[in-house]
């Protein structure tokens, strides 16, 4: 198929950046949309001009690296699927496809489509662990946890940290990001110990890192690949007012 | 017995006295220890976050160690171990299926059919449960019985359930686990984590690793690291063939540059061909996707047994759903009654490989051959099979459109992992004091093929319960007196550096017309037709001849645009592959040495009536190791003998 690009170019963090328009003929519907980067990308280096830089790694929807905003939408159009699963056989002869950056404040621009998302790890270092030192842990069916418990952890832990959440947050918070590793860990029996600080530091690494505040928009879980849903959103606030009760009376865990 | 008090093999292995399933408890309690006040004066260099990198960073951080972590994506969440579906073995014997420390530790050995390093296999199988109690201690999320207990599945090579896993993405969970650990110790201050650096060279000091130097990837700044040890967990070298499971980004740069420094690269020509992959499609295709080893628990391998009735498949012509029972090979049931569908992975790539060259093969290009699942739905239910598999699935559809619910799955082997690494003694100590390897990047545990789910077992081994000690034991024995002495104004330094630098500018001053990506493409051709699933003398010979003149056009005609000192992904790119054009040389050489065949290196020549791969244990029961001489010069060979003193060598049967 023939298609038309336009494509956010920007050559570093402090020039600024605009479109460049291209066009590709000859792609194969079963390529990702990554090889059709690819593509666009070897015709650039034959032509002498300098390639589109986008991140990547895995193409198997589990890195989180790949992150694109394709005609507006956070992945592009198919839901639950990360860029590099997306196929172009879901765009047709002729489109003409607009793609840019993760829009965030706390995720600077580094070059064409590459942003910083440094700020997503600051937050895990915060707080997004349960202390366990090396070698001390008792055998691991000591403590059973019931299915549904470990079934709803999983569903939060299946967050890959690609930030496509805050990009669609028309106020750039990171709340679903947070949310997912917060509430599996405090939903664990293993977390408890540590689950109004874990809380309490989480939610202060956020403000500290630049995002912004939630207003309740969803579209967070809309682009979501992996699918994870507000439900995490509330039960994080309710921890947080729980630890912020238990930090009051000089209790909390 | 030491294994080099009875051959001539010049390095140490360094396997303590005793009993085997005593060595490393007794190991353990005679090494040398650093004392907890003295550690923050050590700064210990770790290049690779995934299991292996993570896990050793956060346990040696949080003893006290002063620690520098890299990694080239930007964040060490995103290395590859992330992409692990299946899942992770341990030998609890939870299952009450009579499984036990020793099986797991057989299984390993047998199926790596009899070439890798006894007593390592068994400290790895020795340690497995542990890993379990660590990543549940973290928070894992693993599959779960109603009671509440653990759940376990089977995987290739094996008859009891051994096999822990969270949904379709173990991998993705361990990792995260691992990571979690790390950011801890980030946060604590104790690792310092450099992201988006890549390491372009190793540094010796006195002949001790000391430093290593990294590009920057943001600004392209060329930068010296200096230390007491070095830690390469920097992951396989599956990329060398272009099309692999492997991510875009995993190279064999770190543990080349360490060879070129004298490191010896032990097996390069074990890799593995995993069974069940996505076909490719076609020409502009970067990547192989992996449908996890554990659906062939549930999974029914076949082929038409008739040439005729794949040509019409192939032509659309017949939908497979049409083709009776009577009219389908389920070879691996046939030939493996035993293990069946869960046949080891180098048997059942092949068993694929030879119903497609006979012509019985599905997919528009004949290479492919299904997955069916439509019995164990009739049997469990679709809710069922959905609860176990049902994000494989849906990326299945995603990449080819088609419903594996209906419609059964195509599949085809492709490179997935690689055996061979830097070589390693007992401590994961390379021949080069100082420089440890651990994880996929080192050659010990996995001999000639890898049981699944043993490799995040493996990483997580090396980081969490060996590394630990075996580090601390190198620490201690270089004496305080020499903590954190070091500095990047050794010389050494200087060198690497200049010689990093001068690479760089080489590459960037060709200006020919030909891309990076093209040239690789052009080498994964040569290495998997010559160096893949079946090798054979002449082929070898012939990549052995290609390879040099592929080189000669990389270095005259590689077209590399941007500048250095700048975010460059193709100057990245082009490293790698420049390295994979000399590394893909070495693993042919080594092909070609070893005249037999084992596990994942099936040799044409040496093959029985059935087709079974033949060993010749007389003549190359020996770890191949080579060391590198000088550009000019052939790199040499050293043999550290297999000594099994547990297990005796057998044919590997599967039937
Ligand atoms: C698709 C897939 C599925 C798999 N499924 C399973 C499974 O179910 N069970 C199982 O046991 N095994 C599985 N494996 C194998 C297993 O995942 C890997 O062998 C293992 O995770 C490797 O871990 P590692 O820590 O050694 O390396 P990796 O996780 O690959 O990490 C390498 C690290 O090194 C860094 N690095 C690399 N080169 C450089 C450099 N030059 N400079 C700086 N940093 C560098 C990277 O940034 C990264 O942090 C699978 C593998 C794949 C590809
Ligand atoms: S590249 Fe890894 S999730 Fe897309």
């Amino acid at each position: 198929m023939k298609l038309n690009l336009r494509v956010w170019r920007q050559q570093s963090h402090e020039s600024p950046g605009g479109f460049g328009d291209y066009t590709l003929s000859d792609v194969s519907e079963d390529s990702s949309f990554l090889e059709m980067l690819d593509i666009l990308n070897e015709e650039l280096i034959e032509k002498g001009e300098e390639p589109v830089a986008f991140d990547h790694d895995c193409r198997e929807g589990i890195c989180g690296m790949c992150s694109l905003i394709i005609n507006g939408n956070a992945h592009g159009p198919e839901t639950a699927t990360t860029v590099c699963q997306l196929h172009m056989r879901h765009f047709s002869d002729g489109d003409t496809i607009t793609i840019e950056p993760w829009r965030a404040r706390a995720f600077p621009v580094i070059k064409d489509l590459i942003v910083d998302r440094t700020a997503f790890d600051n937050i895990v270092q915060a707080g997004g662990f349960i202390t366990a030192r090396t070698g001390s842990a008792p055998d691991a069916n000591e403590i059973p946890i019931p299915k549904p418990i470990a079934d709803k952890a999983m569903d939060a832990a299946a967050c890959i940290g690609c930030g496509a959440c805050v990009a669609a947050c028309p106020n750039g918070a990171a709340m679903l990001f947070t949310s997912a590793k917060c509430s599996q860990l405090n939903m664990l029996p293993q977390g408890q110990g540590e689950k109004d600080n874990r809380v309490l530091k989480m939610v202060a690494a956020m403000d500290d890192n630049g995002f912004g505040n939630c207003t309740n928009y969803g579209e967070c879980q809309a682009v979501c690949p992996k699918e994870i849903t507000l439900d995490f959103i509330a039960k994080m606030n309710r921890d947080y007012a729980t630890a912020k009760i238990h930090k009051f009376f000089g209790a909390a865990s | 017995m030491s294994t080099d008090s009875n051959s001539d093999f010049p390095w140490d292995s360094k396997v303590p006295e005793g009993p085997l399933a005593d060595k490393w408890k007794n190991h353990k309690a005679h090494i040398k220890l650093v004392n907890p006040a003295n550690r923050r004066k050590y700064h210990i260099l770790i290049v690779g976050s995934g299991l292996a990198g993570a896990s050793a960073a956060a346990s040696l951080a949080e003893m006290g160690y002063k620690v520098s972590c890299f990694c080239y994506q930007d964040s060490p969440r995103r290395a590859h171990s992330i992409a692990a579906q299946g899942g992770i073995n341990a030998a609890k014997n939870y299952q009450n299926d009579g499984d036990s420390v020793y099986r797991l530790f057989y299984d390993t050995i047998k199926g790596g059919d009899y070439r890798s390093r006894e007593a390592n296999v068994h400290r790895l199988s020795e340690v497995s449960g542990n890993i379990i109690d660590q990543m549940v201690a973290q928070g894992v999320p693993f599959a779960r019985e109603y009671g509440g207990l653990l759940a376990n599945r089977s995987f290739g090579g094996a008859q009891v359930s051994r096999t822990f896993y969270a949904r379709g993405q173990t991998g993705q969970q361990l990792l995260l686990g691992s990571y979690s650990q790390l950011s801890r110790q980030i946060g604590l201050g104790q690792v310092k984590m450099y992201t988006r650096h890549e390491m372009l060279d190793l540094v010796l000091v006195d002949g001790h690793a000391k430093g290593i130097i990294t590009r920057n990837l943001v600004n392209g700044k060329i930068e010296r690291w200096a230390g007491d040890c070095v830690i390469l967990a920097t992951g396989g070298y599956g990329n060398t063939f272009f099309l692999s499971t492997n991510a875009q980004g995993c190279n064999v740069t770190a543990a080349f540059r360490a060879y070129k420094r004298g490191a010896g690269f032990a097996n390069p020509c074990y890799t593995q061909i995993h069974p069940t992959c996505i076909p490719v499609h076609g020409d502009q295709q970067s990547k192989l996707t992996l449908m996890s080893e554990s659906l062939r628990n549930d999974g029914r391998v076949w082929a038409p047994k008739e040439k005729a009735t794949a040509e019409k498949i192939r032509k659309g012509e017949l939908d497979p759903n049409k083709v009776p029972d009577e009219e389908r090979d389920y070879y691996l049931e046939r030939k493996y009654p035993s293990f069946g569908n869960l046949a080891p992975r180098d048997i059942s790539s092949r068993a694929a490989k030879e119903a497609c060259d006979d012509g019985r093969g599905v997919a528009s290009t004949g290479l492919g051959v299904y997955l069916d699942f439509r019995d164990a739905i009739k049997r469990d239910g679709k809710a069922a099979i959905e609860e176990r598999y049902g994000n494989l699935f849906e990326m299945y559809n995603r990449i080819t459109g088609d419903d594996p619910y209906t419609t059964p799955m195509m599949i085809f082997p492709a490179v997935h992992y690689t055996m061979g690494g830097l070589w390693v003694d007992y401590n994961l100590e390379s021949n080069i004091p100082g420089l440890f390897v651990a994880g996929e990047a080192n050659f010990s545990d996995h001999g000639a093929n890898r049981l699944g789910a043993s490799a995040l077992m493996q990483g997580l081994a090396d980081g969490y319960f060996v590394l630990p000690y075996t580090v601390g034991n190198y620490l201690g024995e270089q004496g305080i007196a020499k903590a954190g002495k070091v500095t990047t104004d050794a010389p050494g330094f200087a060198e690497a550096e200049a010689e990093v630098q001068d690479r760089i500018k080489k590459m960037m001053s060709i200006n020919g017309k030909e891309s990076a990506r093209s040239l690789h493409k052009r080498l994964g051709h040569i290495m998997w037709e010559y160096c893949g699933m079946a090798r054979t003398e002449e082929g070898l010979k012939k990549a052995l001849e290609l390879i040099p003149k592929l080189r000669e056009e990389f270095w005259t005609n590689l077209r590399l645009p941007g500048k250095e000192e700048e975010l460059n992904p193709e100057l990245e790119r082009a490293g790698r592959v420049a390295d994979f054009l000399e590394f893909g040389e070495l693993m042919c050489r080594d092909a070609l040495m070893r005249d037999e065949s084992c596990g994942g290196h099936f040799r044409s020549e040496h093959q029985s009536p059935e087709g079974e791969a033949v060993r010749d244990d007389d003549k190359f029961a020996f770890v191949g190791i080579w060391q590198h001489q000088g550009d000019d010069q052939e790199p040499k060979l050293i043999k550290e003998p297999l000594v099994y003193e547990e297990v005796k060598f057998t044919t590997r049967s599967y039937k």
